[in-house]
């Protein structure tokens, strides 16, 4: 099989590991939408979006209308229109339309995070063997969440969940080391972030409109205060194409 | 009211969803040359991890053992150890200190 497929494959596997875990967990709200496992398994392997997801199975619970989906997926996931965004300068400018539609729904934040720290311009193939692997968990967690329910030790789901975020430490810290100005932007934004979770009337925004809230803000700020040296990165068109 | 189906439901999340990852790299041709928003898409991917990090680690936990994580987290990808590594260090780390 192809190398960098075979290299996403395992740079996904811990996305996978987390991606268990918080699915495992979703599984029990999609339990109550009248979800079964196979059902279950269908709707998070096309779907793949945590905060997306829950808001959606709450809805069907409610027997809400179609529309008020539509819009709770749009608002909650209007971050990946950014990821997205960012995504179409990552890419070959040579790049066909089946393979942009393609790669653009392997965007989740985890998926894009890694695919985003790709040497040089993208080979859409490290993101199809990191979304192979971690698709496929995230739909089997919220298979076993619906069929099991309420089974795994508590001390084993919340030691599973923080993988995301050692991978997400580890993306940001890689590139932060290299650029100074990325780690004032980071401290910033963590700080505003804690800000945020702790004061009155800020904290009840639901937190996936707070990520998009901080992210705009703050990356718009150092856009224009410390606008990054990205035009060296024309010149390292180093991806692997095989 | 009616009950709506289920299938339709999965149906729309799943477009819904899908298309908003797909139609800015399907629209977005040329490459940028602002030099703002080129600034602006180099950081949103880093701001967005980090945000969505901290300080959610800690709530995940406790506060002390997500700060005692995100500390050696950042100390092993600060000395280069892989994606994989750091993941499976936080979550042994949060494992063990859940025992204490």
């Amino acid at each position: 099989m192809n190398r960098v497929f075979l290299k996403g494959v395992r740079d996904g596997i811990p996305i996978a590991m987390g991606y268990y875990a918080v699915a495992f967990s979703l599984g029990i709200v999609a339990r109550k939408a009248g979800l079964g496992p196979a059902s279950g398994f269908m709707s998070s392997l096309l779907t793949r979006a945590s905060a997306g997801e829950y808001g959606a199975y709450s809805l069907f619970a409610d027997n809400a209308s179609y529309l008020a989906v539509i819009i709770m997926c749009v608002v909650v996931n209007l971050r990946y229109l950014l990821m997205s965004a960012s995504l179409s300068q990552k890419l070959a400018p040579d790049t066909g339309v089946f393979t942009k539609i393609l790669v653009g729904c392997c965007m989740t934040d985890e998926v894009f995070g890694i695919s985003i720290n790709y040497p040089g311009l993208l080979n859409p193939r490290y993101t199809y063997g990191a979304m192979t692997v971690s698709g496929i968990l995230w739909a089997a967690g919220t298979a076993s969440g619906i069929a099991a329910g309420n089974s795994l030790p508590a001390n084993v789901v919340s030691a599973l969940g923080v993988a995301l975020y050692g991978m997400f430490i580890s993306i940001v810290v890689s590139a932060a080391k290299k650029h100074w100005k990325l780690i004032v932007a980071v401290s910033v934004a963590c700080v505003l972030s804690w800000l945020f979770s702790i004061m009155p009337y800020v904290r009840d925004i639901e937190s996936g409109t707070r990520t998009v809230i901080l992210t705009i803000g703050v990356s718009a700020l150092f856009a224009w205060l410390l606008p990054a040296s990205v035009e060296t990165d024309d010149s390292k068109v180093t991806g692997e194409h095989e | 009211m009616s009950e709506r189906s289920l299938f339709i439901y999965i149906a729309v999340t799943a477009l819904a969803t899908n298309l908003v990852r797909v139609l800015p790299v399907l629209l977005i041709r040329k490459r940028i040359e602002n030099r703002f928003i080129r600034s602006f898409l180099h950081y949103v991917p880093y701001i967005t991890l980090s945000v969505m990090t901290f300080p959610a680690i800690m709530e995940a936990t406790s506060p002390a053992v997500g700060l005692t994580t995100l500390a050696i987290g950042v100390v092993c990808a600060w000395r280069g150890l892989g994606l994989l590594p750091v993941s499976l260090i936080c979550c042994i780390c949060v494992f063990l200190l859940q025992l204490l």
